[in-house]
């Protein structure tokens, strides 16, 4: 299980590096929010990430992928997350895609991955109904209709729910809220009569949308998997989803802490720079440890996807709590440290902060990770 | 099959046809084999086992032959340590002197110095403790006083080091002695061997919360020491100190062999605590806190290993050694507070037919972790050295 990136990993990550230092600094985020930019990310922006071939990274290259592994989409998503770059590749390559990977018909996988690895198409992962994240709390209903599902229902905080050109919605076709049983997967056309999507606008300026179903219909050929059965994948789909979240969260709290420390080596007050204040010194080494030990958490995570291991499950709760309580951390003390500036707009650490508390809620937060962690664990 | 796993092979047979039954499971405190002119063994396993592994050069795998050790390399090493934990086998032979004064002597000592004691050491034949902290000398150890004056043919030593453990069971001290006043601190101290059988040395045991007695304090009233006992140049011990520390933090830091209680905090909760219908532990805000500990535990031992990757493949920053003091032991103090918190009263008795012997440990375990933070450079000063040495924040 590899906790270091190999060559070829690394120099994906430097080539991230240098391209989203041009193309995408934090300042990129700061334009489309005040433009109150709709799509939510820069179309050219995305458009050169997949022409570096980001979007293949993960997918197999029968589809157009580079079959690359997650490890070093990991590494990609670290520096996006330095730099709170916002662009599809999350929504439609480790959401979307890996549904269609892991559950998907040939026919779908023909029809979506190579146009999802060119960015031809984008999926988002229609699945909460609610301010937390409760992937069995379903109540969108899916109706048989001879051949066909009515699907109706609300969705809330879609990520790039109002641009995806499909979205995936998780419903019910049989049992109770609460119970995995009876949870569905359905590919649902963007333009579906029914179907309305609107933009919410969050703290954290990244397009999140709320989407309505009465009465979408769909045919029998749009179901991922099996009816019923839709559990296994999404559960699945969503922990490589909790792991790359965390991959981006690691690359928040690293340009959080690391702005954090040059300015406590640059700012006077008292005749001296304030990081020689001991009160200072150890509040910014504990935050240090606490990341080292994220790093290697992280890491081992994507080992357990790219090796296909049993602990999946656990390693991602592992992975998401550990981010959640890293990123909350480092953010509260990078807007202390900062002292009057940490707290103003101009100043982008209010942006990390932001963004820390929405990561948190995506996927889960540590209430539910750990909760999750130790039932996996046997208690 | 490479030369890694032919090595594997062979250590994993070796060990099948060497190590008695009974050795492969970790030792309980009074079963510990240690080193010394009155060596004793709990057992005759024990005594087999320690012979063994002492004639193959395994009781210090990683010194080089001519000393007894084993001549292996660090991933050697980490092979046999592997195939030793998975047998369960215990370390045959602990010492103060595998850990410390030997990789000391290997790179400050001089040749007849590693012929006379390291020999010794692989052999189990002498104990050595640690001389450096004084009562007025603890977190700013460089301010000791204990001085070692020079007259011609010996230095004469008089003073006192406290927290000393185990001198009362040990045959040798490497200390550090004051051999200059005059000079900015650091630079007047030099790292002197001392024969604890020497005129004038004197032991007293001091007693912890935990009831035990394994640190004291010694004593030194015009104690003779050859010349030849100091330990790189006159004056310049402090950085072999320096260069000791680290080893002592990376012990620290890793958890101990020794047989603790055999209640693990997921046990403690089954036990104490008790699940319900669906297995899941009942109270919840100790469930959670349980988790949290078993998260911390997992990070920190991917921690160890991404260490070893790092250094083995020659990237990183190599950073990760200066942290692990300060989080294992902060770790391994929360781990015996949860066990409390788990096991409510149960982990509070001190004596007595009301309690298992597990139960007291645990008690025991909880006091004595509070040292774990202070000993070996506190806590705090711990992060002042990572605010220094890793973050680069100013004095």
């Amino acid at each position: 299980m590899p906790l270091v990136l190999n060559e070829e990993q690394r120099l994906l990550k430097d080539t991230a590096s240098e391209f989203l230092n041009s193309q995408a600094p934090v300042d990129a985020l700061r334009k489309l929010r005040d433009n109150k930019d709709e799509l939510g990310y820069d179309q050219p922006l995305w458009q050169q990430m997949v022409e570096l071939g980001w979007a293949g990274i993960t997918l197999p290259e029968a589809y157009g992928g580079l079959d690359f592994g997650f490890m070093g989409l990991g590494a990609v998503i670290e520096e996006s997350g330095r730099r709170l770059t916002a662009s599809p590749l999350f929504s439609s390559v480790v959401l979307g895609a890996s549904a269609i990977i892991l559950g998907g018909s040939e026919q779908q996988k023909q029809a979506l991955l190579p146009a999802i690895a060119s960015g031809e198409t984008s999926l988002a992962l229609a699945l909460e109904e609610s301010s937390h994240h409760r992937p069995t709390l379903i109540s969108t209903s899916a109706e048989k209709d001879g051949d066909n599902y009515r699907l109706s229902g609300s969705k809330v905080s879609v990520i790039d729910g109002a641009s995806a050109e499909q979205l995936i919605v998780v419903a019910r076709t049989s049992g109770k809220n609460g119970e995995t049983n009876g949870i569905s997967l359905f590919l649902v056309d963007g333009k579906a009569e029914g179907l309305t999507r609107s933009r919410r606008w969050m703290a954290d300026s990244r397009a999140v949308a709320d989407v309505s179903l009465e009465g979408v219909s769909v045919s029998a050929d749009s179901v991922i998997g099996e009816v019923d059965k839709g559990w296994e994948i999404l559960d699945a789909t969503l922990d490589r989803g909790r792991i790359c979240l965390a991959a981006e969260m690691l690359g928040g709290v690293l340009e959080c802490f690391e702005r954090t420390v040059a300015y406590l080596k640059e700012r006077e007050q008292f005749g001296v720079k304030i990081g020689s204040f001991q009160a200072l010194k150890h509040r910014a080494a504990h935050m240090y440890t606490e990341i080292e030990l994220a790093k290697s958490v992280v890491l081992d995570a994507f080992s357990a996807i790219d090796e296909g291991r049993a602990d999946l499950g656990q390693m991602a709760s592992l992975a998401k709590a550990t981010l959640n309580d890293v990123f909350y951390l480092v953010s509260n003390e990078a807007v202390q440290m900062h002292g009057g500036i940490g707290v103003t707009d101009e100043l982008e650490i209010g942006f990390f902060l932001k963004r820390s508390r929405m990561a948190i809620q995506l996927l889960g937060d540590s209430g539910f990770h750990r909760d999750r962690y130790a039932s996996l664990s046997g208690y | 099959m490479d030369a890694q796993e032919a090595f594997r092979q062979e250590v994993r047979e070796w060990l099948q046809a060497n190590c008695p039954e009974s050795m492969r499971k970790p030792p309980v405190r009074e079963e510990q084999v240690w080193a010394g002119r009155n060596q004793s063994f709990p057992s005759e396993d024990a005594k087999i086992w320690f012979e063994r592994m002492r004639d193959k050069g395994w009781t210090v795998p990683e010194w080089p032959r001519e000393y007894g050790g084993g001549g292996l390399d660090e991933s050697q090493c980490k092979i046999l340590k592997e195939e030793m934990k998975a047998l369960g086998c215990r370390a045959p032979l602990l010492d103060l002197g595998i850990w410390m004064l030997g990789p000391a002597l290997l790179e400050y000592g001089s040749e007849e110095q590693k012929k006379e004691h390291l020999p010794n050491i692989t052999a189990g034949k002498i104990r050595w403790c640690q001389g450096y902290s004084e009562p007025g000398a603890g977190s700013d150890l460089a301010s000791l006083q204990c001085k070692a004056e020079d007259k011609g043919d010996h230095f004469l030593v008089n003073g006192t080091k406290i927290w000393t453990t185990n001198a009362d069971k040990s045959d040798w001290i490497f200390c550090l002695v004051r051999t200059d006043p005059n000079v900015k601190k650091q630079e007047g101290i030099s790292f002197l061997l001392i024969d604890m059988a020497s005129e004038g040395v004197s032991v007293s045991p001091i007693e912890l919360i935990s009831g035990e007695s394994e640190f004291c304090q010694t004593f030194f009233d015009n104690v003779k020491v050859p010349k030849k006992n100091l330990v790189a140049e006159l004056n310049k011990g402090w950085s072999v100190a320096k260069a000791l520390l680290k080893h002592e933090r990376k012990l620290m830091s890793e958890t101990q062999d020794n047989a603790g209680p055999n209640i693990s905090p997921v046990m403690a909760a089954e036990h104490y605590v008790g699940k319900d219908a669906n297995g899941k532990i009942v109270d919840h805000a100790l469930r959670d806190q349980l988790t949290q500990h078993e998260m911390k535990f997992r990070a920190l031992g991917l921690t160890h290993f991404r260490s070893f990757e790092e250094r083995v493949a020659g990237v990183g920053e190599g950073t990760i050694p200066m942290i692990m003091k300060y989080v294992g032991t902060e770790s391994s103090k929360s781990k015996e507070e949860l066990l409390l918190a788990l096991m409510g009263t149960q982990a509070l008795g001190w004596e007595g037919e009301a309690f298992t012997s597990d139960e007291l440990l645990v008690t025991r375990g909880w006091l004595f972790s509070k040292a774990l933070s202070i000993a070996g450079g506190s806590s705090e000063v711990q992060l002042n050295i990572i605010a220094k040495r890793v973050l680069g924040l100013p004095d």
